[in-house]
């Protein structure tokens, strides 16, 4: 039996908003920032109508957001935030703290490029800057999407084997400020999926005193952190488990990556994000002209779902990756780096990368297309010219 | 009818092109369409031209980058027509729909559209008369419906009514609404 659901109109940063009323959290400490903004707006909206049993504390900035957000979490209190580009970069050191402490904080993050120059648009600059930090990375496709993995994000997170904070990323602009229609699911109902929180180690649990953020020095900080590791490989081992919860309440089948008509592909291209919608798109026309395209969508950039990359993409003949960051290496962006690492060693499929649309620069069929173009070149001549490639720029 | 129809709005910053885009998506989500609205931000401010995009399709919706070849045009500013490129990726055989006092024709000589359909309206004097207030955005979207049938007006007057409602007087409604059924009847094609 279907669950009961209404669609209403919402952008991705109204779905992101959604999914929080639903969670209730007990505390949100947040600060705006573009395109962020509509949803620390809308979430303060139902705090101020009511509607949550939130307690939302202003902040000066997002270094306190996350620091605010963290002393709640270790409290023992289910706690949220949410940012984009240059607030994600000020609450960097907190970041690690969140998940040096294994603190279950789930929050959306808006895509928006850094600055310099300042742009307020989409790329990936930001959460890849975030790369390294612990914490769990999850990609949505579109505000349905944001909507119910924010709502998984907080179970993945708060698995009493996890414990690692989750960041629920979603497109500047592309997906944040775009209307869909958002399947809204009851919120008995989700209540009910989420269940109610059980903190591990709460702060205030002052029969069983804890201590968090004691001076650990060369005796037992590198214990510490082979355990936050070790709590990466776990999480990699039981998000399948959790998810398939949340696949048979929402009817999806939501897993680490997606692949779209890869199974007889030839050529395809490794994305994340709003860009694996447009290339749908693409892909269904190029199967008109019997070219056999796929794609293969990586939703989880953290833990990072190397075997799940090898397995699916072991019979093709070339892969394009497209990465919407820079990290200035020379060789490639993030997503190119590591999913060629995944690569070496077990496929010899040639692999090139893509780098586009940074600062909110659109990419269109006719771009996605000529990626596919060049790729079928390589499958059929073997011959790379460019590993790394910029698409869209002016040269 | 296309299973997907792609409109692009030309507007300028505070003239409500968004607002108006968004109704069309929303009455159309409603008849249990897919629909995106999304507006392309730029620098955003009063009186610079901006465009919004929507898409409504009977199957669900993968596009994610702007409407580069719409089917439907819709100018809210008569001024735009000499400063930006109205018709660019305008289908050949698709519908322009302007705010203006002039005739179809001569908007149609003007842009060089020679196979498509043009509509105007006078959608500011309308608004004006019936809201006192120039913003043609409510009665363009009483000539887009009457120019391409996208959404039934029954069922826009509704979403009107519930998505703005509470921010507007009764009067100030009842205005709106004259103005849409006015413009629907007023729009003529060349």
């Amino acid at each position: 039996m279907e669950n009961k659901y209404k669609i209403i109109p919402l952008t991705g940063d109204q779905a992101a908003a959604e999914a929080m009323r639903q969670i209730n959290p007990d505390i949100v400490a947040a600060y705006p920032i573009t395109p962020q903004t509509e949803i620390v707006m809308t979430f303060a909206q139902f705090v101020a109508d009511g509607i949550v049993d939130t307690e939302m504390i202003q902040v000066e900035s997002e270094h306190s957001a996350m620091s605010t957000t963290l002393g709640a979490c270790a409290a023992g209190v289910r706690a949220m935030t949410a940012t984009s580009s240059q607030g994600l970069a000020l609450m960097w050191e907190v970041l690690y703290i969140a998940s040096g402490y294994r603190l279950p904080i789930v929050m959306p993050v808006v895509n928006r490029a850094l600055s310099g120059p300042i742009n307020i648009h989409c790329d990936h600059s930001d959460t890849m800057g975030a790369r390294d930090s612990g914490w769990l990375h999850i990609y949505c496709e579109n505000a349905q999407e944001v909507y119910e993995m924010t709502i998984a994000a907080i179970k993945i997170a708060e698995h009493p084997e996890i414990l690692l904070p989750v960041m629920v990323c979603q497109d500047g602009f592309i997906t944040s400020h775009a209307t869909e229609g958002v399947k809204i699911f009851d919120d008995a109902d989700i209540k009910k999926l989420i269940g109610e929180y059980k903190p591990k180690y709460p702060l205030l649990d002052i029969k069983n005193p804890v201590s968090y953020g004691p001076l650990d020095l060369q005796d037992y900080y590198f214990e510490h952190k082979r355990q936050q590791s070790e709590a990466v490989k776990i999480a990699k081992e039981k998000i399948p488990g959790i998810l398939s919860e949340f696949n048979k309440f929402f009817g999806k089948d939501y897993g680490y990556i997606e692949t779209y008509r890869l199974e007889d592909a030839e050529i395809a291209i490794i994305a994340m994000s709003s860009t694996c919608g447009t290339a749908r798109s693409v892909i269904d026309e190029l199967h008109k002209n019997n070219i056999k395209a796929g794609m293969l969508k990586i939703r989880f950039f953290r833990p990072f779902p190397a075997e799940e990359i090898v397995n699916a993409c072991r019979n093709l003949r070339a892969i394009a990756v497209l990465d919407r960051a820079e990290s200035f290496s020379n060789q490639g962006g993030p997503l190119f780096a590591e999913v060629r690492a995944a690569l070496y060693n077990n496929v010899s499929i040639p692999v090139v990368n893509y780098i586009y649309g940074l600062g909110g620069r659109d990419i269109y069929t006719e771009d996605i297309k000529s990626i596919f173009s060049e790729v079928k070149e390589i499958a059929s001549t073997g011959k790379v010219k460019n590993l790394v490639n910029y698409q869209g720029v002016r040269e | 009818m296309k299973n997907i129809i792609e409109m692009r709005w030309h507007g300028r910053g505070g003239q409500g092109a968004k607002t108006a885009a968004d109704m069309i998506a929303h009455s159309a989500l409603e008849l249990g369409k897919h629909i995106q609205s999304f507006p392309e931000y730029g620098p955003e401010r009063a009186g610079a031209p901006m465009i919004s995009y929507v898409r409504v399709s009977d199957l669900p919706i993968n596009l994610h980058c702007g409407v580069t070849n719409p089917d439907i045009v819709v100018v809210i500013d008569p001024t735009l027509i000499e400063s930006v490129p109205i018709i660019e990726g305008l289908d050949k055989k698709g519908a322009l729909i302007v705010n203006t006092s002039e005739k179809p024709e001569s908007v149609r000589k003007k842009l060089n559209f020679n196979e498509g359909k043009v509509w105007t309206v006078d959608a500011t004097k309308i608004a004006l008369e019936e809201t006192g207030a120039p913003l043609p955005n409510t009665p363009m979207l009483g000539a887009v419906l009457k120019a391409t049938g996208i959404v039934p007006l029954d069922n826009l007057k509704e979403q009107l009514k519930k998505k703005l409602g509470k921010k507007l007087s009764p009067e100030k409604m009842e205005g709106n609404i004259k103005a849409i059924e006015k413009a629907y009847n007023a729009v003529v094609s060349g």
